[in-house]
Parts: C-alpha cells; structure tokens; sequence
C-alpha cells in the first residue's frame, strides 16, 4: 500500500516536471536570438518552486520605537504539487510568513520568488483561506463563492452557475441563499474552501483554517480538502500549530522555531500513502514514528514560545 | 402566543390605567379638590374630542403633511451628506485630520441655537426646519459611516484583495455595503433626529405643522391642544419608527439577530 502510493506520488512528480521541461522549451523557441540567456532561464524556470522564499527576514516596527524581528533568514521551498504544512509554537511567525508569500506583506529583507519569478506587490496565482472568518457578511454563500469570478471580469450568470457547483462540491449546495451568520463555524470554512478554489489558483495558502472548529468537524474539513485537493493539486502552505493534522495532510511538514527571530529549523518528508484517510493514517505506524521523531524537536520550542507569551 | 396575547392586555392595562387616574385627577374631587385642575392639565376626554375633531374637519393632514416633508427631506438630505463626507473622510485621512476639530465643535453644539439662524436665512418656511434636521441627521450618518469605511475587518479586506478585487471593486463590495450596514443599524435614530429637527422648528417660527398647532394651543392656553397636538406627535413617530423597523428588517437580512442563537 505505501510502496504503490509512493510510485503514484513519483508518476505525478515527473508528468508534473516533464509538462514544466516542455514548457520551458517553447520559451527556449521563442527566444532563440537570446541564446546563452534564454537557456540560463529555461534552465532556472525547469522545477522552479512554486513558492521560493530565500533568507526571508521580517521585522515589524514596534510603537515604543523598536525593531521586533518576526522571522530571521527562512529558506522554505514549495515545489508545484507539493502540500507543506508549517507548524511552530504559538506567535512563532508562521501567519507572518504566509502573508509574505500572498503578498500581503512586503519581507524586510530576503527574496520571494513565485513560480521563478520575483513576487511584486500581490501574489496573483495564490488562494488564500484565512484563519478567522473571511466572508463577505453581507452577501450570501452563493455569492460569496462567486464574487472572486465577478471581480475577474465573469458574466454574473455564469459566475453563480459555477459558484453553485462549487458550493455542490463542497457539499454545500442547498445552502447557497444563505447568509454566512446563518452557517455554521464548520460550513463557513467550506464556503471559504470553495470562495478561493473556485478562481483555479496554482498556490494555496492556508492559515489555520480549521483551527475553530471542533475535532470531528476539523477531520471531516481536512478530508474534503485532501479531495478536491488530489483532484487538482496545488502548491498548498499550510499552516497549523496541530502536529497531527500536519502529518496526516501534507507530503512535508517544516518546524519552526519559538520567536522572535523564528527560523526553520527542521524538514520532514511525510512517507505516507495518499489516497489518505485524517482518522485512519493516524491509526498507521510511520505516522506515530514520525510524531514522535518531529515533537521531540518541537517540543522544547513550544515550551518556549509558552515561556515568551505567557501561555497566549 | 398566550404571552404575546397577555403582554398586549398588559401594555392595555398601563393606558388604561394612566388615562383613568389622569381622569380622576382632574376631573373627581377628592377631599374638595381637584388635585389637577383641568386648566392646565385638560382631561382625556377633552383631548380626545380635540383629536377627533381635528381629523373629523380634516385641518390636522395639512399639518402631519408638512412635518412629514420637512421630517423626510432632512434625512434624505443629511444622509446623502453624511455617507458622502463620512466616505471621503474615511478614505482621506488626512482630510479627516484637518476636519476633526471642526467636526468635533458643530457637533458639540446644541443645534437648537442654530433655529434663530436658519429662520432669518430660509424664511419661516419648511426649508428652516429642513436645515435644522439636516445638521441634526448628518453627524449621525456622518459618523456611522465613517466608522462602518474605518472597522471593515482587515481579514475580510485582505480576503477581497486576494480575490483579486481592485480599488473600485474594493469600494463597491467591501467598503459600501459596511458603510452602510452602520447607516441602516443608526437609522432609528436618524429618522428620529429627522422629525425632532422638524418640530422643534416650527415649534421656534414656522406658519404651518405639529409643532405649529401646539405652539398656537399654547399661545391661547388651550391645554387640550396641547396634549392633542403631542398625542398625534407620538402617533406619528410610532408609525415612522414601524415603516422604519420594516425598512431595516430587508435591508439588513444578512445580520445575525442578537436574540437569535445559531451555531
């Protein structure tokens, strides 16, 4: 079962990077006169992550006039396809990070490179589900789902038919006329799900996303995102402080440490088989060898970041 | 449904009860005396007969018609200023800034010094009474608005800038349904402030409406007049204050009720 899921994995990872090769080699065609360049950047373009940050530094400007330094030095690679999940103590930086790879917010220093191309401004091949609620309070689940066509330029007809279906995929689809204070906690994030997914975006980032939501609920949202995202996978940063959830979703779960000046400080492959199931991969033992293996270095993080934020 | 029904009888029983004692004390003497001569208190039988007669002749619409027009047109125009300037100032800081202390000093004043100015300036009119509802209705507005521009949820901003709005999208999706959502939620009270500026006016000079007819019921002592002329008054308002509750029920379907729990 591992062995055969590992080969599906492998299958997809060389399609994904012969469909880039082909890709780059029609640039290559394009630009001929360009010569030695445009090989260079062919070269460079051939498995260019998805998301590159590279010495990312992030310090915010404190109001008694200080420097805090959020974020020193991260070096975190996204290939396309792959689900990173980010787990660090609380207030370690990881929503910091995120907001850097949106775009939401410029490093202080260090590059950001999206699909191998410096990021300016917004990063407009990203989708990204916020930690709190991030609906539209006034408008209902269907038009929600369908305002990210509409602001591109959509007919409003044929926004809100493909609105409709996504609000079906997510197992929503009598629940599009109403508003979001009349869903519940766990039908919110679905409407969020398919708010972002519906504009087909190459990278998602997630920030917690099913943090408030009770456990059963948390598992049932994390099955139906490992769905749609096997569908049609997608770059996915994931950010959690739950250890479990970030082994059970993603291919590699990346350790950070306490802040301020929080870094990278561990990369674990994830060996388990996909198609996976949230409730039984935890039943499996490489999941519990590789918690074990990962919460011992995280361990003496979060008492940390406990001992900085007084518990918060 | 049998609490709603004993909750009317009640709410029954306090008018009733208050217009008996009313009656009594003006009317009954007790140990030799009418505790409330009916001089200046009148009697409920008196002002109910002035009410009737008013609207049996028909001379009470003129009235209710005007302090209608001048009520509607003080909000309408106040609102249309508040949610402009309140827009503008939101989105200019700075202009906001130099404003502030201003802003700050008219509305710190109270309006009703500002009747004797606009009569000498719009005449005895409804547009005097029109100006003294607008200044009362437009820092409402003005400051709601302002504040709805100012706590849209920086998560939900982030969110419609991921979804790839620009700024004109930004406005019309995020911006203007928020800044209107704090309008329609103040908008019990606008319409209020709309029909106080419009009474108190012409209760200061004016040749026709509510406050007109008590003003000259005053001006000849006739007490019954009087409490006719507030009895109307508050009829009016209520009904103003349902259309409103009705107004705002569509307009606001997408906020949670507070009594209402939801998980």
């Amino acid at each position: 079962m591992a062995g055969s899921g590992a080969h599906l994995q492998l299958g997809y990872r060389s399609l994904a990077f012969g469909a880039n090769r082909g890709h780059s080699v029609c640039r290559m065609r394009g630009s001929m006169a360009a010569g030695a360049t445009a090989e260079a950047e062919a070269r460079n373009r051939v498995g260019a992550a998805a998301v590159a940050l590279t010495d990312v530094t992030i310090a915010f400007r404190l109001s008694g006039g200080g420097l805090y330094e959020a974020v020193a030095r991260a070096l975190l690679n996204v290939a396309d396809g792959e689900f990173v999940a980010i787990v660090g103590p609380t207030g370690c930086g990881k929503t910091t990070l995120l907001n850097v790879a949106a775009g939401l917010f410029p490093p202080s220093s260090g590059r950001v490179n999206i699909f191998g191309t410096a990021l300016a401004g917004l990063n407009r091949q990203a989708g990204y589900l916020f930690q709190s609620d991030a609906l539209f309070p006034w408008k209902t689940a269907l038009e929600n789902v369908a305002i990210g066509l509409e602001t591109a330029g959509t007919p409003q007809s044929e926004a809100r038919d493909r609105a409709q279906a996504w609000l079906a995929r997510v197992g929503l689809a009598h629940f599009g006329a109403r508003y979001p204070h009349m869903l519940s906690g766990g039908q919110r994030k679905r409407v969020g799900l398919a708010q972002v997914l519906i504009r087909d975006p190459k990278i998602l980032l997630m920030d917690e996303p099913f943090g408030p939501l009770d456990a059963q609920t948390r598992q049932i949202m994390g099955n139906l995102l490992l769905d749609l995202w096997s569908a049609d996978r997608k770059a996915v940063m994931f950010v959690t402080h739950d250890l479990e959830e970030a082994i059970a979703l993603s291919d590699r779960v990346v350790i950070m440490s306490a802040g301020p000046a929080a870094r990278i400080i561990g990369d674990w492959r994830v060996p388990l088989a996909r198609p996976r199931d949230i409730a039984e991969v935890k039943l499996d033992r490489a999941f519990h060898e590789l918690h074990r293996e990962i919460w011992q270095a995280l361990k003496s993080e979060v008492l940390k970041g406990y001992a900085q934020t007084g518990g918060g | 449904m049998p609490w709603r029904v004993t909750l009317f009888m009640l709410q029954l029983l306090v008018a009733i009860a208050s217009l008996l004692i009313w009656h009594i004390l003006t009317t009954v003497p007790i140990f030799g005396a009418t505790i409330l001569p009916p001089f200046f208190f009148s009697t409920p039988l008196d002002v109910a007969l002035r009410v009737v007669k008013w609207f049996a002749e028909g001379t009470i619409w003129k009235h209710l018609w005007i302090t209608l027009v001048e009520a509607m047109l003080a909000f309408v125009l106040g609102s249309v200023a508040g949610v402009l300037i309140g827009f503008w100032f939101a989105q200019q800081p700075r202009t906001a800034a130099v404003f502030d202390p201003y802003v700050k000093m008219i509305n710190a004043l109270p309006r009703i010094v500002l009747a004797p100015i606009f009569t000498l300036w719009f005449g005895l009119g409804i547009w005097s009474k029109v100006a003294l509802g607008v200044t009362l209705v437009f820092f409402i507005v003005f400051f709601n608005v302002y504040q709805g521009v100012k706590e849209v949820s920086p998560t939900v901003l982030a969110n419609a800038r991921m979804l790839g709005m620009n700024d004109r999208q930004l406005m019309r999706h995020v911006y203007w349904p928020s800044a209107l959502s704090w309008m329609f939620s103040s908008l019990h009270t606008s319409v209020g402030f709309a029909v106080v500026g419009a009474v108190v006016g012409e209760y200061l000079g004016s040749a026709a409406g509510l406050g007109y007819l008590i003003l000259q019921a005053e001006g000849i002592f006739d007490v019954a007049g009087v409490f006719a002329g507030m009895f109307v008054l508050a009829a009016f308002v209520i009904i103003i204050d349902g259309l409103v509750t009705r107004v705002e029920k569509r307009l606001l379907v997408w906020r949670p009720i507070a009594a209402e729990t939801r998980t």
